[in-house]
């Protein structure tokens, strides 16, 4: 089986690896720069805490020689030393509750920005590009992958700063209670700095990996859930869920891999520290029995260097996770990346007062390179007329929308509104030139209200009602339960043909002087398509209208009729002249009574 | 939560084991300090360097034996954690494929999709670190109070002091933060359907510039996500602060007592010793406790919305029917359906012979889909009985059932997969079967253009188009030469000659298939050697073309507005 790719291609001449990683952290840094007085205002909270919570080993081994001293235990020292170390252990952990406020604040604040860029880069990508992504990757994207970022941004980069705070505060300690011990325990050190070095290298392809079987697993369930009733109907429960099995073992496997490694980390980094903890104790029990240390030292000296090993052992989970974090903000900015639908052309205007006028001048287009499915078309369409498209499966027809509304662009020739080259309209007030229904009826979770208000902005409860009645869905919409205040959700109640009234509805609200109709009107059966037939005359009164229909009673007062074979124009004219030529318009005419 | 510890139940032996191994490290470690006041304060005395050595030699291999014991039982979680997410997810996944219509409209797709990723992937996490750090952090804690019992009962008692208030946070903590990660996950499920309605819409969203709009729409969501994953957090974090400094005003007062105990002779300093790296061990412990309840919450959160469909009863299994005796092959007696209430099918009754064609005509809404539903088993009727070869469907097995079915939907389901596998559909087709599928449904020559039945399509076929995917549909629904096909308006998008040419296939080539036909254009029915004509949910004609011209309005209208002889309502 050929392998599906979900993740896009990186951009080309994306930097690999190493370098590539370093990119990703210096953007999340930046996100983190969009709110510098709060990472201020974190790092000195995080550095009050933390001096706080470092003083109470002094205090501590203080407390105890005062307790072990010649001569009886002097109390009042002992309670002078408490009392400061609770003191600062409480001021200590107020400091870093408020702190993990602010840094969830903060990185919720980042994850917000995050999640609304990805949602805008969908909005903005060229059409064509987001047909081929499948929304299970996205959704993975905005969901999964940020999720992990989020997780990073709150904890981890905290728990790392904090971590070298205690570092340096736990080594000066060290220092300054005993340099010799300090010798000792430093043998511990390189080792536990290799150990956590060598095993993050190692992890992360293994998060990477990780993620993207993940992906992988997830696009899947989503595209197969799409599919269920399909699935149903011819049985293949047993087949898709054996698929499903094998993505979802890989997808385990890669998540064990990475955990595992992982997992060995902290043990392997604990044993050194244990280890420094027996070197500490052994060397210390022999200054001890040389008098060179007292019982207090020791004892804020092993609290030190616990307090020193504690990140230490950390630093290799953060790293971990952190790495598995840089993924999936990789992925994030990998789609953020992508090209968005090319800008306006520099000076393009706002298209106003439009007259509908729209002229084909040898366009040629193909989705793809050297594949032209247009190879040489022009016509030319007054404003008000109607035009009728029509031609057999795959001859083009959609594609001529497409380039209307530059949801693609012409490789030659060009297309005119009102003689200028769309290409010099802002690509928002060409569009808001025109109103479609499309083959695809879309709606949209919510209210039947709200799908039908779609259509303009500000649309009165009225104005949507009788657009409803001109659409002849406004009895069916009286008759739920809720009317037109009816939640719609997915798989909701609304059969094909209902979602089609609605959308002819939604597009009824619109003052476009141009109208689209893509085999609108197909879909609904054919008493219903009589009655729109007549509040569409009403509607196409004053439109340039495109319709591309199979229903020859529908194009049969078209003002042109192109037809299209093979992308190319053979054929254009009225109805009766088209039948008096007895070309291919009147077979595929003669074909409807077969 | 009970389901999940059903299936970490499959894994005890191994959970056991990993318990075992990971006591025994973590007890090891709790040794430690132990050893070492002993040698501070026993040890030292004697002056006795070889002692002293041998002393340290043993802690040494007490922290092997820590190390070892880690190891192992990490892997061993992480092995566990996989297996069972592995199977949670594989059952969840196949519970949703078997989920009756009803429940999938009323669990809606994008929340099932979320519970199969998300939901997992928390619960996933969850059960590593729940194993690995959840098992030691609480042995370290509970046996740091206990092994403290052996140097100084009076001491430890004040640090056993401390527990109950770690105990009431951790409680507290846990009980506060399902509620809020369930109502997180809400959210996200919202945030998952604004994506998935926006992939699918973005061609009307930007012909009507309304990316601005959907951009602010997608805000509130956003906002709302924000909003509960700070409380969430905000609850969560309050953990560690918390009992870090319950913790460490135990170890205060346990050197202030401490100074009265030592003045009384009742312990050593070196024992003092032994209880500050005991707590020292047991506030790291505290620390990872805290990050185990944000994973606790959430994942048990998530494994909630997993049992709660793994919990769905099984529905449309099969059940003993009457037989029919009436040699009909399709036959519906008296089927009355409605969709959540609202009425959709009432009192339809026909039957047609093997090999017979049924065309279904009416007006949008009139329940043309609902009744293929039915006879696909889709949905049970209220009343009444639909009968496929004199049996009733509800006495099939669901395979005996689809097997006998080829059908296109409305809006049909195209992978991201080859040509050659939307076609075969998983049901291990043969070459030939495929190829002359594609034939039939007039599928070969954009084939062929297409880069064969190698050639790739994207997801939801978006590379070709409308008319060509509903030919590579019609081609799945003719590959394995089906009893009966159901086409339910998949000629929509075909024009008039690709739409005729396809019909003569069919009936040239598949003579012996029952085929129901849902139709727009009476064109595509009239053929047909029944046609059932329905209007809102009722049954108002049934006959050949012929017979209905004569006797039903109906029909008769619907011929007049499509073949555009003065339909009434024709402006």
């Amino acid at each position: 089986m050929p392998k599906i790719e979900y993740l896009p291609p990186a951009p080309k001449g994306a930097p690999v690896s190493g370098q590539n990683r370093r990119a990703v952290a210096a953007r999340l840094v930046r996100y983190y720069m969009l709110y510098k007085w709060q990472v201020a205002a974190a790092f000195l909270l995080m550095l009050g805490s933390n001096l706080f919570a470092l003083l109470g080993p002094w205090l501590s081994g203080e407390a105890i020689d005062a307790i072990g001293a010649e001569g009886g235990v002097q109390f009042a020292l002992v309670g002078k030393y408490c009392l400061l170390m609770a003191f600062f252990y409480l001021f200590s952990a107020g400091f870093s509750y408020i702190l993990s406020v602010l840094m969830i604040r903060l990185s919720q604040r980042i994850v917000r920005k995050m999640r609304q860029d990805v949602f805008d880069k969908i909005l903005a990508l060229p059409v064509g590009d987001l047909d081929r992504i499948a929304a299970g990757d996205l959704i993975n994207r905005i969901s999964y992958d940020i999720s992990t970022v989020n997780a990073s941004l709150s904890n981890d980069v905290l728990q790392a700063a904090t971590g070298i705070i205690t570092i340096v505060g736990a080594f000066v300690g060290m220092v300054a209670i005993s340099p010799a011990l300090l010798g000792v325990f430093s043998v511990t050190i390189p080792v536990s700095v290799v150990i956590t070095v060598v095993r993050s290298k190692s992890m992360r392809p293994l998060f990477r990996k990780r993620s993207a079987k993940l992906a992988e697993l997830n696009g899947f369930s989503e595209e197969m859930l799409s599919g269920l009733n399909t699935i149903r109907a011819y049985g293949r429960e047993e087949e898709i869920y054996g698929k499903f099995c094998e993505k979802n073992t890989e997808s385990a496997d890669a998540y064990y891999r990475a955990d595992y490694i992982g997992s060995l980390i902290g043990p392997s980094v604990n044993f050194v520290n244990n280890f420094g903890t027996v070197l500490i104790s052994t060397a210390g029990a022999f200054f001890y029995l040389y008098g060179m240390i007292s019982v207090g030292n020791i004892s804020s000296f092993l609290l030190y260097a616990r307090r020193f090993s504690g990140p230490v052992n950390e630093f290799a989970n953060i790293l971990g996770e952190i790495q598995s974090a840089l993924a999936a903000a990789e992925r994030v900015f990998r789609l953020l990346d992508r090209p968005s639908e090319q800008a306006d052309a520099p000076g393009a205007k706002e298209l106003k007062d439009v007259r509908g006028d729209v002229r084909f001048d040898h366009v040629r287009f193909g989705y793809d390179e050297g594949e032209d499915i247009i190879k040489d078309l022009s016509f030319r369409a007054e404003a008000g007329q109607t035009i009728a498209i029509v031609g057999p499966t795959g001859a083009g027809k959609t594609t001529l929308v497409n380039l209307m509304m530059r949801f693609y662009d012409p490789r030659g020739g060009r297309i005119l509104l009102d003689g200028e080259d769309i290409r010099n309209y802002t690509r928002k007030s060409l569009r808001a030139a025109f109103t479609m229904v499309l083959q695809d009826t879309w709606l949209f979770e919510g209210t039947v209200f709200e799908n039908i208000a779609y259509g303009r902005e500000g649309a009165s409860p009225a104005e949507v009602r009788r657009v409803a009645e001109e659409a002849h869905i406004s009895d069916f919409i009286e008759g739920l339960p809720k009317g037109y205040g009816t939640y719609l959700t997915d798989g909701g109640a609304l059969s094909k043909g209902q979602k089609q009234l609605m959308t002819i509805a939604r597009a009824m609200l619109s003052p476009a002087k141009l109208l689209i109709l893509d085999e609108a009107t197909s879909n609904v059966d054919t008493r219903t398509e009589l009655l729109i037939r007549d509040a569409m005359g009403r509607l196409m009164r004053g439109k340039t209208c495109f319709v591309i229909a199979h229903r020859l009673t529908t194009v049969r007062n078209a003002d042109l009729i192109l037809v299209v074979k093979d992308g190319d124009i053979v054929e254009r004219g009225r109805h009766e002249e088209l039948l008096a030529r007895k070309g291919f318009y009147s077979e595929i005419y003669s074909a409807q009574f077969e | 939560m009970r389901k999940l510890l059903s299936y970490l139940a499959r894994c005890k032996g191994r959970m056991f084991a990993g318990f075992v191994l990971k006591i025994a490290g973590s007890v090891a470690e709790l040794f430690l300090p132990l050893i070492m006041a002993h040698m501070i304060d026993d040890v030292v005395p004697t002056r006795s360097v070889l002692a002293l050595s041998l002393w340290s030699a043993g802690m040494f291999l007490v922290a092997v034996i820590a190390w070892a014991g880690n190891v192992v039982a990490n892997r061993f979680a992480s092995k566990v954690a996989r297996d069972t997410t592995e199977r949670l997810r594989a059952d969840l996944f196949s519970k949703t494929l078997g989920l009756s219509a009803r429940q999938t409209d009323e669990a809606t797709l994008p929340s099932l999709v979320s519970r199969l990723s998300t939901d997992t992937y928390n619960v996933h996490t969850m059960l590593g670190m729940v194993q690995r750090m959840g098992v030691r952090a609480p042995i370290l804690l509970i046996g740091g109070v206990a092994l403290t019992f052996t140097v100084d009962p009076v001491l430890a008692l004040v640090l056993l002091v401390t527990v109950p208030f770690l105990a009431l946070v951790s409680a507290f903590v846990a009980k506060k933060g399902v509620g809020l990660y369930t109502r997180l996950q809400e959210s996200m499920d919202k945030m998952v359907r604004k994506v998935r309605d926006d992939h699918t819409g973005i061609r009307v969203i930007k012909a009507l510039s309304k990316t601005d709009r959907e951009s602010r729409s997608f805000a509130a969501v956003n906002d709302e996500i924000v909003r509960n994953e700070t409380r969430a957090s905000v609850i969560t974090g309050v953990t560690n602060p918390v009992m870090t400094a319950v913790l460490n005003i135990g170890m205060t007062a346990v050197i202030f007592i401490g100074a009265y105990r030592v003045a009384a002779d009742r312990v050593q300093v070196g024992d003092l010793l032994a209880f500050t790296s005991f707590f020292t061990v047991m506030l790291n412990a505290v620390i990872a406790v805290g990050r185990i309840f944000v994973e606790i919450s959430r994942g048990s959160a998530s494994a909630r919305r997993i049992a709660a469909v793994l919990d769905l009863p099984p529905e449309l299994l099969p059940e003993e029917g009457e037989p029919d005796e009436s040699g009909a092959y399709i036959r519906f007696d008296g089927v009355t359906f409605s969709y959540r209430g609202a009425p959709a099918l009432e009192n339809i009754s026909f039957s047609i012979k093997k090999g017979e064609s049924l065309g279904i005509i009416g007006a949008t809404g009139s329940g043309k889909s609902t009744l293929v539903s039915l006879l696909l088993r889709f949905y049970d009727p209220d009343c009444g009985a639909v009968y496929i070869g004199g049996k009733d469907v509800r006495s099939y097995g669901k395979e005996e059932l689809s097997k006998k079915f080829g059908v296109v939907f409305q809006n049909d389901f195209l992978m991201a997969a080859s040509v050659r596998e939307n076609i075969d559909f998983e049901r291990g087709l043969a070459d030939e079967e495929v190829e002359r599928a594609a034939e039939y449904a007039r599928a070969e020559k954009f084939i062929a253009a297409h880069e064969g039945f190698g050639g790739m399509l994207t997801a939801r076929g978006s590379n070709f188009s409308g008319g060509q995917k509903q030919r590579l549909l019609i081609a799945r629904a003719l590959a394995a030469s089906p009893e009966i096909l159901v086409l339910d308006d998949s000629s929509s998008a075909l024009d008039y000659k690709t739409d005729a040419l396809l019909r003569k296939t069919l009936f040239e080539n598949l003579p012996d298939t029952t085929v129901v036909l849902i139709a727009q254009r009476i064109s595509s029915v009239r053929f047909a050697d029944h046609i059932l004509v329905l209007d809102g949910g009722k049954m108002v004609g049934f006959g050949t073309d012929e017979e209905l011209m004569r006797s039903c309005d109906e029909y008769r209208r619907i011929y007049r507005s499509q073949h555009g002889e003065g339909g009434e309502e024709d402006a």
